[in-house]
């Protein structure tokens, strides 16, 4: 692996640890409101992956996707601004953390209903097929999401047409509180793309690379043609589902040994054995990191609050009692 | 679902010249002009391609453009309604045909938390110039499941707008005008309409879209209605006339936004108002417009605004019971 890329990688996952436990604590301090779902664990998944799209491709998101905007390229201080609810947020302050945007790099959000990516994701794909597009749309989903009815219905639909989409299941063993034996009847994710004649594979999602190669495979099939694909990643997350759950239903053996198996600590320890990084290089991207992250949090906490209650509502501000427009 | 045909009118190059035309003939020549003007507008839904629309809607569309602008789906409302959000986010200005507004209910997901948000959620950056359009009301037996009205449910989500056109005049310019617009839009059709006739002329110039439509003229009450409840309207009116009372009849076309000012200069001629309403009372877009009426032209109303609706019962299938379900022209001269 070459030096530039294993520096991006390590950096992005840096960054995605780091900015998440800054996260928690302005949450904590109550900067932060509402519902916040955080990554730690998960790193691999969105910085392998959407390393190995291309600019010009979409990416459409879950609730859980500070670190998939952050690695598309979407600025660590836009997205804390979002999360601190502030003008400057790269969705205005209307978002939240749930819902971030930034359509000039063709991200498209953050979903907060378990299931919506796919049809979304579907219909950009169905776009780019219909105007010839060489670019694809990367869709991320958890395991809990594959038993909605959309994930079944928009596969079907996916696979019929052909449509350029890549379906990259974030397989964190959990729906909230419900480990996957207990929500689903076939917990290997990847085996329902086969139900709709798509084909799809397993992979360790807590290893960077093995993510990186598996999708840049992946994305070659999707962007030649030949229809969707779908990469289960397997994953797992420290926290809770969300800064409201301790994730007292697992036990602390289980989470030691998926520690054990840290994305961000096994990367720099291979990076280094591999001599792709140097212990200097490492120590370098974390500290500038910290200052990055310290810059975010300062420039969130110092924006302004949006003032507008009712802008964006529709495209030209519409009076319902008027009736003219 | 029933397909209901009509085998004496003609396709789309005989639809065009035709003085008088169905409203499915007009929703048909506004898909048609739209697709050949902008490229980026394109039809989904079940039944849309070969086999031509359930009403005959898109009748046609699949030989002139294709199916990749007129695509065929499967049986999943709500994942092809969020295809349609997607494809607008990226730039389309997709069609979504569901074919009865019952069916909608499975697909709210996608209008309602998707399309009617994604505006102000991400602060202005994104837009859905997407249309849904959807026929309901009761028609001929056809059930509980079949046959109701959706406006309450869509009536309060702000980032939509909703209109019914009633009259291929209508159809033809309010379907134009959401496809050319860069909101949601959710264009609620009438199954009993589809085949009804009127005049129309593709080159005259459109009322604005959401703006409602005096059918008659009076000076004794005013009738608030739309979709299949106009003609009943108009109906009763005629007859109302006949013991010399003479009431005016609006046709509201969209349901939000309302057009509020016109409602109260039939009001301050008139002063009195029913609204006459084909969905259920309890809730209804009846509730809003004479509550709204109540409150703007208190001064003008020498009674409160009444409200003429459906029984708030599922709809039965026995066609006596149907029909008295709903208001008819009789149970409108009496309210008046």
């Amino acid at each position: 692996m070459q030096h530039k890329l294993a520096r991006q990688f390590f950096y992005d996952m840096t960054l995605a640890r780091q900015f998440e436990q800054a996260a928690a604590e302005q949450y904590t301090q109550g900067k932060i409101g509402g519902f916040l779902h955080l990554y730690p664990g998960e790193e691999a998944v969105a910085v392998g992956s959407l390393h190995a799209a291309e600019a010009g491709d979409y990416v459409v998101s879950t609730y859980r996707e500070h670190v998939h905007a952050m690695v598309w390229g979407v600025s660590p201080s836009a997205v804390m601004a979002e999360l601190f609810g502030r003008a400057t947020g790269c969705s205005g302050g209307y978002g939240g953390s749930m819902h971030l945007y930034d359509v000039s790099r063709r991200f498209l959000g953050g979903y907060a209903i378990v299931g919506e990516t796919f049809a979304i994701a579907a219909g950009v794909g169905y776009w780019l097929r219909l105007n010839d597009s060489t670019h694809i749309v990367i869709c991320y989903f958890g395991d809990g999401a594959a038993n909605q009815g959309t994930f079944h219905e928009t596969l079907n639909m996916a696979s019929l047409w052909k449509l350029p989409v890549l379906f990259v299941c974030e397989n964190n063993r959990y729906q909230i509180g419900t480990e996957i034996h207990r929500h689903s009847a076939v917990p290997d994710i990847y085996r329902h793309a086969s139900a709709y004649g798509i084909d799809g594979r397993q992979v360790d999602g807590m290893d960077v690379v093995a993510v990186y190669e598996a999708t840049r495979s992946a994305v070659q099939h999707v962007r030649s043609g030949n229809g969707p694909y779908l990469i289960e990643c397997e994953t797992y997350r420290y926290r809770g589902h969300s800064m409201a759950d301790s994730g007292a239903y697992r036990s602390a053996l289980e989470l030691a040994e998926l520690r054990a198996r840290d994305p961000l600590a096994l990367f720099r320890e291979r990076a280094l054995t591999q001599e792709w990084l140097n212990e200097s290089d490492c120590q370098e991207v974390e500290k500038a990191v910290e200052g990055v992250v310290v810059d975010a949090v300062r420039f969130a906490d110092e924006s302004p609050p949006p003032t507008d209650l009712s802008k964006d509502v529709y495209a030209v501000p519409l009076d319902l009692y008027g009736g003219r427009p | 679902m029933t397909r209901q045909r009509n085998d004496d009118v003609g396709s789309i190059g005989t639809a065009r010249s035709a003085p008088e035309l169905e409203v499915w003939q007009a929703l048909n020549i506004a898909l048609d002009r739209a697709m050949e003007r902008d490229s980026a507008v394109f039809i989904l839904g079940e039944d849309v391609g070969l086999f031509g629309g359930s009403y005959r809607v898109t009748q046609g569309l699949f030989a002139k453009y294709g199916e990749w602008r007129v695509r065929d789906t499967p049986i999943s409302e709500n994942s092809f309604v969020g295809i349609g959000v997607g494809a607008a986010l990226a730039g389309g200005r997709p069609v979504v045909e569901i074919m009865t507004v019952n069916f909608a209910l499975l697909a709210l997901d996608s209008i309602i938390n998707m399309a009617a948000k994604m505006r102000y959620m991400s602060g202005g950056q994104m837009q859905v110039p997407l249309v849904v359009r959807m026929p309901g009301g009761v028609a001929k037996q056809l059930g509980a499941q079949h046959s109701q009205r959706l406006e309450h449910t869509l009536l309060n989500v702000p980032g939509l707008r909703i209109v019914t056109p009633a009259t291929p005049q209508d159809s033809y310019w309010q379907l134009s005008q959401a496809i050319v617009a860069d909101d949601p839009i959710i264009v609620l059709e009438h199954e009993l309409l589809y085949f009804t006739k009127g005049p129309f002329d593709a080159d005259a110039l459109p009322p604005p879209m959401h703006a409602a439509a005096i059918r008659r003229e009076g000076s004794d009450v005013t009738l608030i209605a739309w979709h299949r409840m106009v003609s009943f309207s108009m109906d009763a009116a005629a007859k109302l006339s006949d013991s010399g009372i003479e009431a005016e009849v609006i046709d509201l076309r969209s349901l939000r936004p309302v057009d509020l000012p016109l409602l109260r200069e039939s009001v301050s001629k008139t002063h009195r108002a029913i609204v006459v309403e084909e969905d259920c009372r309890f809730g209804g877009v009846g509730a809003e417009i004479a509550a709204s009426l109540n409150e703007a032209a208190y001064r003008d109303l020498v009674s409160p605004v009444l409200r003429l609706a459906a029984s708030d019962v599922p709809t039965p299938y026995n066609a006596e019971l149907e029909r008295a379900s709903i208001p008819g022209i009789k149970d409108i001269i009496r309210v008046v």
